[in-house]
């Protein structure tokens, strides 16, 4: 008895084991094309590659390697730092030998929860449902020195053991040049503008304080990410500050607090926004598109755009803002969209998108 | 312990009152300088010297009793008590030595009215505040020969002043001096906003439009500092591109997307720039 135990554990053991490791190989094929594209999808939950590969049709034209930098990212891009976590689908058509299936995606990222909707082509390959996955191939830059002899900023504060009286370098000067509070959906919002009126760079931040009627504060909140945080001399960012279930006949008024703090930055990578349009998407919301593109040399890895959109007076009501999943590379166009509220679309008269970015091996 | 301290104060409030006579301290006393105190009689007692940094107890003669310059360092009410006698007298502060001068901004727009705000706090060599009127000068400037000199008397030991800046960008020398003590500091004088920004915009080899504004001054003529956010933006019928380029060397420049017919302008800050209408052969 005391030998037989053991050797039952260790038997269990190796077939648990063996198990786990021969899970990839007896994926069954898909027999229906939602099936299919739930299979990819549960794959790639799981962060199998190969698995989820396996569900790609071969007239897709795309290997194994580029599906998987596809689907988990490379670069250091957004989707490294990214898992999906839910997903819905729906067969949008169907015949005996394709079918679209609409995929709607929840992953959970470094930033916060991104929304995604695949309109997917699915084919009968090989007496099974496959999915389409075209991969847009990136161009490749060619090797090149790109010159990059851009303005850095660095700081010298005051000593310690310096008197009290002596001098010490001011922070930058900013301003709040618009502010325009909102309610929407039980949410109350502040939208509006900050300029770095110095002629050094800045970290900004915007903070706002809601009163009651009372005289007591009913809420704080910051901007967070919905703001550029390092504003070079001039530059102008739009802020937006929610304060969900936030009604307004509660708030007598609010306390706006702009911060900034002297900060060692870099004048680059300079970001152009082409092609900038206001379109409806798949299912008919308006959204913003246009292209990124990084006029520097060094690869950013997480681009951020921010929009601000006006009304026909000039003032700022809406705030949005959109993460791209690809990285930048230098020179290289690289599409955004930024989803808009249905009802504010016929207000909109006018819009300014500006890019901000994360860069992996940039620290400042 | 606390009946001890009760004692003290106890003492140290009554006595000037009912011994004030006899006990005296010739002359005003000036920090660091040292008294001498006259007790009348003879023989040894013990004085007690209470001041602002606490007190000292010692055995002295009856007679005329030296006490020392560094038992007198700070400026305030000292009270000396020997053998129920006291007298109090007021330590003032010695000759200025030192200036602490807080100079406000450390970088200031060119020829903003009354923008820089010197305060100057006048200490003796031990640390106290000099608080008898002090005649101080300001100079603002950015060379020996222009500048603004600012006299100011001080007031309880502080002098300030408010000051225009000067009309041309670069590091002005900011000097408060009173008598033989002088303190410096640097404020930045910087660029104001732009004041008209002109851009010009130029077709490119691969049909891209290359645009360049001339040199970017305020309205005084000082360049405006590199790294500054210059926005080009481009509308045409294919949308809205906006390039937001740094100032470098003085100019801004960026590369906007080619376009047979294109509305394109230029800002920084809030400052608007000229607005171009490109196509149609210009």
């Amino acid at each position: 008895m005391n030998k037989i135990l053991p050797a039952l554990l260790i038997v269990l053991a190796c077939a648990l084991v063996a198990a786990a490791t021969m899970h990839s190989s007896v994926l069954t094929p898909a027999t229906t094309p939602e099936g299919a594209v739930q299979s990819l999808l549960n794959q790639i939950k799981t962060h199998d590659a190969a698995g989820a590969y396996r569900y790609v049709a071969k007239t897709s034209n795309t290997d194994e390697q580029e599906f998987a930098h596809d689907v988990f990212g490379d670069d250091g891009n957004l989707r490294t730092y990214s898992a999906l976590q839910v997903f819905d689908t729906k067969v949008l058509r169907e015949n005996d030998q394709e079918a679209a299936v609409r995929a709607n995606l929840q992953w959970a990222s470094a930033i916060g929860a991104v929304y995604d909707t695949r309109d997917l082509k699915v084919v009968r390959e090989d007496n099974s449902w496959k999915v389409l996955w075209p991969v847009q191939a990136r161009a490749k830059v060619p090797p090149q020195v790109i010159p990059v002899n851009y303005l850095r900023w660095d700081i010298v504060s005051r000593g310690a053991d310096d008197d009290w009286g002596a001098q010490n370098v001011d922070a930058p000067r900013v301003r709040i040049i618009s502010m325009n509070p909102v309610e929407k959906d039980g949410n109350f919002i502040l939208l509006g503008e900050i300029e770095n009126e110095d002629t050094v760079p800045g970290f900004v931040s915007v903070a706002a304080t809601l009163i009651g009627k009372d005289g007591k504060t009913i809420g704080q909140e910051e901007s967070f990410d919905k703001i550029s945080h390092v504003l070079l001399p001039k530059e102008i960012s739009p802020f937006r500050i929610d304060f969900p279930n936030m009604a307004r006949e509660r708030i007598a008024s609010v306390h706006m607090q702009p911060n900034a703090m002297l900060v060692p930055a870099s004048a680059d990578p300079v970001m152009g926004v082409l092609h900038q349009t206001m379109q409806k998407d798949a299912r008919g919301h308006p959204v913003l598109t246009g292209e990124l593109v990084n006029q520097s040399g060094q690869t950013v890895n997480i681009p951020h755009v921010l929009a601000t959109f006006y009304d026909n007076a000039g003032k700022v009501i809406w705030v949005a803002d959109g993460y791209v999943d690809q990285s930048l590379a230098p020179l290289t166009p690289v599409p955004f969209t930024i989803a808009l509220r249905d009802d504010l679309a016929p207000q909109i008269h006018s819009y300014r998108v500006t890019a901000n970015q994360y860069s992996r091996d940039r620290t400042q | 312990m606390n009946l001890l301290k009760r004692g003290i104060v106890f003492a140290m409030l009554l006595a000037p009152v009912l011994c004030s006579a006899q006990l005296s301290i010739a002359g005003p006393v000036q920090a660091g300088a040292g008294a001498m105190l006259q007790a009348p009689g003879s023989g040894s007692a013990t004085l007690y010297l209470f001041g602002p940094t606490g007190a000292i107890k010692r055995s002295v003669q009856r007679g005329t009793i030296a006490i020392l310059g560094d038992d007198l360092k700070l400026a305030g009410r000292y009270t000396a008590i020997l053998d129920g006698s006291s007298a109090s007298f007021y330590v003032t502060a010695a000759p200025l030595a030192r200036i602490s001068f807080i100079a406000r901004p450390s970088r200031v727009p060119a020829a903003a009215s009354g923008a820089v705000l010197g305060s100057a706090f006048l200490f003796d060599r031990y640390q106290n505040l000099v608080l008898a009127p002090t005649p101080v000068t300001f100079r603002l400037g950015t060379d020996a020969a222009t500048g603004e000199d600012r006299y100011s008397n001080s007031h309880n030991g502080v002098a300030w002043v408010q000051l225009n800046s000067g009309r041309s960008s670069g590091p002005a020398q900011f000097i408060a001096s009173a008598g033989d003590v002088s303190v410096r500091r640097v404020v930045q004088q910087v660029a104001a906003d732009p004041c008209a920004i002109r851009m010009n915009a130029t077709r490119a080899a691969d049909g891209s439009i290359l645009v360049e504004t001339a040199p970017i001054q305020d309205c005084s003529g000082n360049a405006v500092p590199d790294g500054t956010i210059v926005t080009f933006t481009s509308v045409d019928r294919a949308g809205r591109s906006t390039v937001d380029a740094r100032i470098k060397r003085g100019f801004a420049r960026a590369e906007l997307p080619a376009s047979s017919g294109a509305t394109l302008s230029v800002a920084a800050g809030v400052v608007m720039g000229n607005e171009i209408h490109w196509g149609g052969g210009q």
